[in-house]
């Protein structure tokens, strides 16, 4: 188990949510579309220019930009 | 009979909208919320001899108050109290989707759950312990086929009130509530719930907005940090006698402003003592687990989800691994390269059957004008009656109707893509180029349509921004997709060009592709720097699964937005297209000047020596005739009074007259140019004549121009723009706001390409 941001991961990668740094509006959309410490999500792929990224949460996609997945700390296998 | 009314709610493409067509059919109709651009749609079905009103309330993941969406849902169901809630769920997506229901729960509503896309799940290989759901909830669940929504619906209310038809009335409504739905109290761990508690007991106390919501509601919406419920706290006690210890207002029925939150004094007792309970819980949550309110309480309704859901209620039985048709299709549709070249072709295709399929309907409504305009003619004795009537009402009329197949087509296809999941791809994919001028990658779409590929129309280019669910991202885009180069300003561009740049044709019209979409993307940027700042709206976007559209969703989308604009833009243009006519015709020639002409016909008439010269003659005579009555028109005082300033970016009185008519239709321009030189009135299909004309009138060189050129580009749009423009941005304000701008920003690049152009001896 390492710890990395959403950021960072690779397509197809998976992980576990570890924690949440973002508040007020941001905070509440992410919680609003499922993305609460614990959640398994894997990574999808990403837009042409690599921005937004893709990602599988609770059996459906959703998709955020990279400055926002940088709220997002993940805990990931290997 | 007695009516009820169900409110549908749930997550967007949860086929909310899917079952509202099908319980309602034909029986419905779209407005606004008061005061906003979210769209109201309510109809009416009966079932048992029973009348229903449906409402189908926007799609919402959440009911945070955040957005304009989530707001009108909130409010409609706390003021107009529905009798019944039905919450359409998306059975393959479980766990989100009740998110939300357990906040209507909260909220103390009746609510119903309806288990859609049953099929959907049963592939995925999930399976719903439905009779246990419904037990662990405490609610009425019922699987329904959106598509044909009566027989589910149906089940639903049955079970809603037993086994009769008869929904308890709205007065008894607490005591239904109670037996169906026992107000669910999710445990939100020791430190919320003591704080939750405590909240409660003030808020009863008061009776602070206790008729509206249930209590323990408003202590969440607290803890929540929710701005609605924390404004009215505030405002709370003011301008009454409860006692408002507040200086500044003094009960003098002002509300205090949330800026005022600062000062202690403005705040009631009442609001202290919540604040003082919500800043100790938010400390001990901080020193302790490093978290807020909000997210525990989150985090605490996912777990209370989960937890039901692992009661055996949810069972899967496949391998997650597994690529869903969707995925498949996405692996293709978003692929590095092939994405954006399939992009490609798929808006080309849009924009060429959306302008081509048109070309025929607008034709024959062209014809029908045209007829009428020759019926009329016949009819009507010569005079201002018949130029009235021809030139201001029909015309104005038919400018309207003439949009509309093109607004029809449009927002066929557009639902289509809609509808079959492939907008919210377009956005995932060039999300990020527009987001570099403030944008969305949403915008592409109203750009493209406005005339991005040269040929467009701005009208359903402004519809079309209705896609974007981004406040200042939607403002920006709107404000901007009349810069793009519609199908009438080609007309204006092909003249110029043909009159002066015959042998670089292509690349002049690739130059003003290039400069229209450079144009408006850097003021896009510039307004979101200033009147639309803020900070981007978080691109969270669900890509929802592929999905076949149905052919009445579609039509019915097509077909009530298409009433729409011809409700909203006919009554208005009507009055302004014969305002445009009367500044173009009135006061008339001076009587001396109207006799030298009636002499000049005289004379010409004894003296022409055969009947071809005659013709010649006359027809010179009432083209100059026309000129001297534009000229002597308030339309032709205003171009000569104007010339004084427009002589800067080389403009004279006929261009400025013609700029005037432009704000008709783009392409009165070429019409009323040649009047002004004349010509007679120049058919905007066949610009030759004028073209040539244009080349040999002195003062005009190339350098006036593209002067002119980049005006017609940028300057106010046409006043159909500008009407569709103000309805969507709900307000005259942006109407008044995009001509002023617009004109001026146009005038300061065509006076900047003159005057540095002359400098350099063009």
């Amino acid at each position: 188990m390492k710890c990395m941001s959403l950021r960072c991961m690779r397509k197809n990668q998976r992980g576990v949510i570890k924690a949440i740094r973002a508040n007020g509006e941001m905070g509440r959309r992410l919680r609003d579309m499922g993305l609460v410490p614990g959640a398994p999500l894997s990574i999808k792929g990403r837009a042409p220019l690599y921005d937004p990224v893709a990602l599988r949460i609770m059996g459906f996609t959703l998709t955020l930009r990279n400055n926002e997945a940088d709220h997002i700390e993940m805990e990931v296998e290997d | 009979m007695i009516s009820s009314t169900i409110a549908l709610a749930g997550n967007p493409n949860s086929g909310k909208t899917t079952l509202f067509n099908a319980l309602t059919g034909a029986r419905q109709q779209v407005g606004n919320y008061p005061g906003v651009t979210v769209e109201k749609k309510q109809g009416t079905f009966s079932l048992n001899g029973r009348e229903f009103n449906v409402i189908d309330l926007p799609g919402t993941y959440s009911l945070s108050a955040y957005s304009l969406e989530e707001m009108v849902a909130r409010d409609y169901l706390a003021l107009e109290k529905p009798d019944m809630v039905v919450n359409i769920v998306d059975a393959s997506n479980l766990e989100r989707n009740l998110y939300l229901s357990l906040q209507f729960m909260e909220m103390g509503l009746p609510v119903c759950i309806a288990l859609n896309m049953m099929d959907v799940a049963d592939k995925r290989g999930i399976s719903i312990d439905i009779e246990k759901l419904s037990s662990l909830l405490g609610v009425p669940v019922v699987p329904i086929v959106a598509r044909n929504g009566k027989n589910g619906v149906k089940a639903l209310l049955e079970s809603f009130s037993g086994a009769s038809p008869q929904l308890p009335p709205v007065s008894d409504r607490k005591q239904g509530a109670d037996l169906l739905n026992p107000l669910v109290s999710i445990s939100y761990g020791n430190d919320v719930d003591e704080a939750l508690m405590e909240i409660e007991k003030i808020v009863v106390e008061n009776r602070f907005l206790t008729d509206r919501y249930p209590a323990r509601w408003i202590a969440l919406k607290f803890l929540e940090n929710d701005e609605q419920i924390l404004k009215l706290a505030l405002e709370y006690g003011h301008g009454t006698d409860n006692g408002c210890p507040c200086r500044d207002c003094e009960h003098r029925m002002l509300p205090c402003g949330v800026e005022q939150r600062e000062s202690d004094l403005c705040r009631h007792p009442f609001f202290q003592k919540i604040d003082q309970i919500l800043f100790t819980l938010t400390q001990h949550l901080e020193d302790t687990i490093e978290s807020d309110p909000e997210a525990v309480i989150a985090d605490h309704r996912y777990g209370y989800i989960r937890s039901i859901l692992k009661q055996g209620v949810v069972s899967r039985n496949y391998n997650e691994e597994r690529l869903q048709i969707s995925d498949r299709m996405d692996m293709i549709l978003t692929h590095r390269l092939m994405g954006p070249v399939i992009m490609g072709f798929i808006i080309y295709a849009l924009y060429y059957f959306t302008f081509n399929y048109s070309e025929r309907p607008v034709a024959w409504l062209d014809f029908l004008f045209g007829w009428l305009g020759g019926t009329v003619d016949t009819l009507l004795p010569d005079g201002q009656l018949k130029s009235l009537v021809i030139s201001g009402v029909i015309d104005g009329v038919g400018g309207v109707l003439g949009f509309v197949p093109l607004i029809m087509y449009m927002f066929f296809f557009i639902s289509i893509l809609e509808d079959s999941g492939y907008l919210a791809r377009v956005a995932f994919m060039l999300d990020r180029v527009f987001r570099v001028f403030g944008l969305h990658g949403s915008s592409v779409m109203p750009f493209i349509l406005s005339g991005g590929i040269a040929g467009g129309c701005a009208v359903p280019g402004i519809m079309a921004t209705r896609t974007l669910k981004s406040p200042r991202e939607r403002m920006a885009t709107l404000l901007t997709v009349p810069f793009m180069n519609c199908g009438a300003k080609l007309p204006v561009f092909m003249l110029l060009i043909a009159a002066f740049f015959e042998a670089h044709r292509a690349f002049f019209m690739f130059m003003v592709t290039f400069i229209s979409w450079l144009g408006a993307l850097l003021v896009a940027k510039f307004f979101r720097a200033t009147i639309v700042r803020g900070e981007s709206t978080p691109f969270i976007m669900e890509l929802p699964p592929y999905r076949l559209p149905t052919v009445r969703g579609v039509l019915i989308h097509t077909f009530e937005r298409t009433w729409q604009y011809i409700k909203k833009a006919g009554t208005v243009i009507l009055g302004i297209s014969v305002l445009l006519w009367a500044m173009m015709t009135f006061p008339g020639l001076p009587d001396e000047k109207a006799d030298m002409f009636e002499n000049q016909k005289r004379e010409i008439i004894e003296s022409s020596p055969d009947e071809d010269s005659l013709f010649f003659a006359l027809d010179t005579l009432e083209k100059s005739r026309a000129q001297a009555i534009l000229q002597h028109s308030f339309a032709g005082r205003a171009g000569k009074a104007m010339e004084s300033v427009s002589e800067y970016a080389g403009f004279d009185w006929r261009i400025n007259i013609a700029l005037v008519g432009g704000f008709a239709a783009k392409e009165v321009i070429v019409s009323t140019l040649g009047t002004a030189c004349s010509l007679g009135e120049t058919d905007a299909e066949e610009p030759e004549s004028l073209a040539k004309k244009l080349s040999e009138t002195p003062g005009w060189r190339p350098l006036t121009a593209i002067s002119l050129m980049i005006f017609t580009m940028f300057y106010a749009p046409c006043f159909v723009s500008v009407v569709c423009l103000s309805k969507e941005a709900g307000s005259w304000k942006w109407g008044v706001f995009t001509v002023v701008f617009n004109t001026l920003f146009a005038f300061m690049l065509a006076v900047l390409i003159y005057q540095a152009g002359s400098m350099m001896g063009f």
